[in-house]
C-alpha cells in the first residue's frame, strides 16, 4: 500500500479491485484467533462496571461516572425508530470484558508477545514494524520505519494492545494512546472533555457504552500543531459472545489539524455480536479534523445468520470559529448498522462535511446518515451519501439538517443517491430539515437508480466479467466519496466495495 | 474468420422472430458491409453476435475461427477477438475513460493468459492512439461517454477498438450522427486497423461511409435474411435506386 506513485494508484486501482475479487472469499477477515482469553462474567450490572473500571486501573471519579451512566441506562429503553428488524437483544447474555490472557502484563520484547497475537496482525496486513509495536513491545519504536508512517492503536476485543510511533508523536506534542492510558496519565484532559460532546445520558447505546466501555483511543493535538502523520485505530472483535464498546475522544486545539482513520473487522460467527461505540471530537478555533472509517465488521452469512450489530454514536463539536470537521465513512460490514456521525456547527463559519458509502448485501440492514446542526453564523455543511443495496438488503439514509435561529446566512447542500442491484432490495431516504431563520439556505437532491443492464453489457463486451463490471460501475457511482478518503484507504475501500457485492448479480 | 449459418433469432420477451435464416461468411482480412432498410434486423445481428441478453437463438450457428460463439459469455467472445462498436455507446458515470480502457485491456490479456500492461506501457500506447483519433488527454480523463458529443462517442469506440486489437470488428451504424470531419477521422481510424488477419463487418444505412471504408463485399439484408450479396457496386445501386427493386426481386 505504501510507496506507490500517484500514477499507479490512479490507474491501478481497478486492476487491484478485480484481483481482490477474484482471489478472495466473500469475507476476507472471517477467521478466528484461537487465543487464551480472560473474561469477566456474562451480563452487565454494577459489579461488572466496577470490575471493568478496576481492570483499567481507573481513578474513582471515572468509576463513579460509569456507575452513574449505568444507573441511567437501566431506566432507558432501546430506540426502535430506525428502519431495522432484528431479534430482541439479550443484554445479559453478552460478555462485556474480554482480553487476551497474555496481555495481563505488558510484554517486554517480541519473544514474550503471544505469537498468536502477532499472527493476527500479520494476517490483517499490518506492516511488521508496526506489528512489533502493536503487540506492545517496548523499544521497537527505534527500528527504522518502512514506507509512510501511520501510527496505529490496535484494540483487540476489550483492550488496546499497543500504540505505535508514540515517541515520535510526543516530540510534536501529540498525545495518541489508548483511552484507558489517557484516563491514568492525562486525567485533566479526559475530565475536561469526556462526555461533553456525547453526554453519558445521550441515547440508549451511548449510555451503555459510557458504563461499560473497555478501551478505545485518545488523541490530543496541541495548539497550532499539524499532526506529523496519519493516526489510525484498528478494531478487531475476536472473542465469542462478546460486545465491543470502545470509546474514542479526539481533541484538536486552536489551529491544529489531524487526519484519523478507523478500521474494523471481526471473525465469522453464527451468533450476532453487539458493538456499541462512541466517538467524541472537539474541534476548537481554526482547527481541522478529518475522520475516516472503513467499517467491515462481519455482515452475517448469505442466509442472514450472525454478523455484528453496530450501534454507534459519533459526533463532532465544532466549538471554535472557522473550525472544520469532515467525516468519511465506507460502511460495508455489519448485519445491522445504526450510525449517524454528526456535526455540531457551533463556531461562526465552522464547516461540517459528511461523505458516506453504505453497502448492504444479502440480509444486511443499514440505517445511517448524519446530523448537521447549524448553531453559529455563516456555517456551512455538505452531505454526500451513496447507498448501495443488493440481495434482500434494506438501506436507509436518515439525515437531519437543522438551521437554528442564530445560524444566519448558513448553507447546506445534500446529495443523496441510491443504487439498487437486483429486485429484492430496498433503498429509503428520510431527510429531516428544520430551518428557523430566513437567511439560510438548504438544498437537497436525491436520486435512485438501478445498475443498468446496458452498462454491464457494455463492460462485458469489452472483456470484463460480470463481477468486474459491477465493481467498476459501483465504484464509479461512489467516486465522489472514494476521492474524499486518504489514498491508502481509498484503495482498500475500492476493493471492499467489490468484495461486498460478490454474488449480487447473475 | 466469422461464419454464420442459417441463424434464426427471436426476442426472448415476445414471440417475435427477427432473424430468419441468416447466413454470412467473412474471411480473414476482408471488409464486409451490411445494408438494409430499417427493421431488417441489422442491429439484432450485431447484438446476438456479441452476446447481449434478450435474444433467443432458435436455430442455426455462428462461429469465430471455428469456435462456437453463441455458447460464450460476452467477455469470452471479447477475449476471443470479437468487438462491437456500439451504435449508442453507453455512459458510465464516475468511471474515467482511461480506467475503463485499462481495465478492459487487462481483463482480456488476463483471460488469454498474457501479462497485463503496466501503467507506463498502457499510457504510452493509449496516448499515441488517442492522438491519431484527435482524442484529447482531457477526454481520456472524463467519465466514459458522459457528456461526449456524438462524434466523440464514436471516436471513443474506435479508440477502444484500436486498444483492444480485436480480429473481428463489428461496427453498428458507426456513421450515424457524424459530421463530415468526424466521419473522416473514424474512417481513417478504421482503415489504419485493416490488416490481413483482421476482418470487419460494417453495418450502415448509407453508402457514404463506404466511400471512406472500401468494402470487399456488400450484403443487402431484409426481413432477417441476406437477400443479395455483391461487390462495392451494390452499395452504389442502393444509393441510386433505393431498396425497392432489390426487395421486389427477393420476393
Amino acid at each position: 500500500m505504501t510507496g506507490t506513485t500517484d500514477l499507479d494508484v490512479r490507474e491501478g486501482v481497478d486492476r487491484e479491485t478485480v484481483e481482490t475479487v477474484q482471489n478472495m472469499g466473500s469475507y476476507k477477515y472471517g477467521w478466528n484467533t484461537e487465543i487464551e482469553m480472560e473474561y469477566a462474567p456474562k451480563g452487565v450490572n454494577e459489579d461488572i462496571v466496577r470490575l471493568i473500571s478496576e481492570k483499567n486501573g481507573e481513578p474513582e471519579w471515572m468509576t463513579d461516572w460509569r456507575l452513574e451512566a449505568y444507573r441511567r441506562w437501566i431506566t432507558m429503553t432501546e430506540p426502535k425508530w430506525a428502519m431495522l428488524n432484528y431479534p430482541e437483544i439479550d443484554y445479559q447474555d453478552q460478555y462485556y470484558y474480554a482480553r487476551p490472557a497474555s496481555m495481563q502484563e505488558k510484554p517486554k520484547s517480541l519473544d514474550e508477545v503471544d505469537p498468536k497475537l502477532l499472527a493476527t496482525y500479520e494476517k490483517l496486513g499490518i506492516p511488521l514494524k508496526e506489528q512489533m509495536i502493536l503487540a506492545g513491545v517496548e523499544g521497537a519504536e527505534n527500528a527504522p520505519a518502512e514506507g509512510r508512517k501511520v501510527a496505529v492503536d490496535a484494540v483487540f476485543d476489550s483492550v488496546s494492545v499497543g500504540t505505535t510511533f508514540k515517541d515520535e508523536l510526543a516530540k510534536a506534542g501529540v498525545i495518541f494512546c489508548s483511552i484507558s492510558e489517557a484516563i491514568r496519565d492525562h486525567p485533566e484532559l479526559v475530565k475536561k472533555y469526556l462526555g461533553t460532546v456525547v453526554p453519558a445520558t445521550d441515547n440508549y447505546f451511548a449510555t451503555l457504552n459510557s458504563a461499560v466501555f473497555s478501551d478505545g483511543s485518545f488523541v490530543y493535538i496541541p495548539e497550532g500543531v499539524t499532526c506529523p502523520m496519519e493516526l489510525s485505530t484498528y478494531f478487531r472483535i475476536n472473542a465469542e459472545n462478546t460486545g465491543q464498546f470502545e470509546r474514542t475522544l479526539i481533541v484538536a486545539e486552536k489551529g491544529s489539524s489531524v487526519s484519523y482513520l478507523e478500521g474494523c473487522t471481526a471473525p465469522k460467527r453464527d451468533i450476532a455480536q453487539l458493538h456499541a461505540a462512541v466517538v467524541e471530537i472537539v474541534v476548537l478555533e481554526d482547527a481541522e479534523v478529518k475522520y475516516s472509517t472503513v467499517q467491515n465488521w462481519f455482515p452475517g452469512d448469505e442466509d442472514g445468520k450472525g454478523g455484528i450489530y453496530n450501534f454507534v454514536t459519533k459526533r463532532a463539536d465544532c466549538r471554535g470559529a472557522r473550525s472544520k470537521i469532515m467525516w468519511t465513512q465506507v460502511e460495508t460490514g455489519s448485519a445491522i448498522t445504526w450510525k449517524y456521525p454528526s456535526c455540531i456547527l457551533r463556531g461562526e463559519e465552522s464547516q461540517g462535511e459528511f461523505y458516506s458509502i453504505a453497502i448492504a448485501n444479502n440480509w444486511q440492514q443499514a440505517d445511517t446518515g448524519t446530523k448537521m446542526v447549524h448553531l453559529g453564523k455563516n456555517t456551512k455543511s455538505r452531505i454526500v451519501s451513496k447507498g448501495i443495496s443488493a440481495g434482500q438488503a434494506q438501506n436507509t439514509y436518515r439525515g437531519l439538517v437543522s438551521m437554528h435561529p442564530r445560524a444566519t446566512n448558513s448553507r447546506n447542500y445534500t446529495q443523496c443517491d441510491s443504487l439498487l442491484i437486483g429486485d429484492k432490495c430496498g433503498a429509503h431516504t428520510v431527510p429531516y430539515i428544520e430551518v428557523k431563520n430566513t437567511s439560510s439556505r438548504v438544498e437537497h437532491e436525491a436520486t435512485t437508480s438501478k445498475v443498468d443492464d446496458d452498462q454491464l453489457f457494455y463492460c462485458r463486451s469489452r472483456g470484463m466479467d460480470e463481477e468486474e463490471a459491477v465493481a467498476l460501475v459501483v465504484n464509479g457511482f461512489c467516486r465522489e466519496v472514494l476521492q474524499a478518503l486518504p489514498m491508502e484507504f481509498a484503495m482498500e475501500a475500492q476493493a471492499l466495495v467489490a468484495i461486498s457485492l460478490e454474488g449480487s448479480v447473475g | 474468420m466469422l461464419k454464420i449459418n442459417n441463424l434464426h433469432v427471436k426476442l426472448e420477451e415476445e414471440d417475435k422472430q427477427i432473424l430468419k435464416g441468416l447466413s454470412l461468411e467473412v474471411p480473414a482480412g476482408e471488409v464486409h458491409a451490411i445494408m438494409g432498410p430499417n427493421g431488417s434486423g441489422k442491429s439484432t445481428l450485431s447484438y446476438v453476435l456479441s452476446g447481449r441478453d434478450g435474444y433467443e437463438v432458435t436455430e442455426g450457428e455462428a462461429s469465430l475461427d471455428g469456435e462456437d460463439l453463441l455458447d460464450m459469455d460476452p467477455e469470452v467472445r471479447a477475449a476471443a477477438g470479437l468487438f462491437l462498436a456500439f451504435q449508442y455507446p453507453v455512459e458510465i458515470p464516475g468511471v474515467g475513460n482511461m480506467t475503463f480502457l485499462r481495465t478492459a485491456v487487462n481483463a482480456q490479456r488476463k483471460a488469454r493468459g498474457e501479462a497485463e500492461l503496466t501503467a507506463g506501457e498502457f499510457l504510452k500506447e493509449v496516448r499515441a492512439k488517442a492522438a491519431e483519433l484527435q482524442i484529447s488527454p482531457e477526454m481520456l480523463k472524463r467519465p466514459v461517454n458522459v457528456g461526449f458529443s456524438g462524434g466523440e462517442k464514436k471516436r471513443n469506440e474506435i479508440l477502444q477498438m484500436a486498444m483492444l486489437s480485436p480480429r473481428m470488428c463489428i461496427m453498428d451504424e458507426t456513421d450515424s450522427g457524424l459530421d463530415v470531419d468526424a466521419m473522416r477521422l473514424v474512417s481513417e481510424g478504421v482503415n489504419a486497423l485493416r490488416s490481413p488477419d483482421r476482418s470487419f463487418l460494417v453495418i450502415t444505412h448509407y453508402q457514404r461511409l463506404l466511400d471512406h471504408i472500401k468494402p470487399d463485399v456488400v450484403h443487402i439484408m431484409s426481413n432477417g435474411r441476406i437477400i443479395k450479396s455483391g461487390g462495392p457496386d451494390l452499395a452504389l445501386e442502393v444509393e441510386h435506386n433505393g431498396y425497392g427493386d432489390l426487395l421486389a426481386e427477393a420476393d
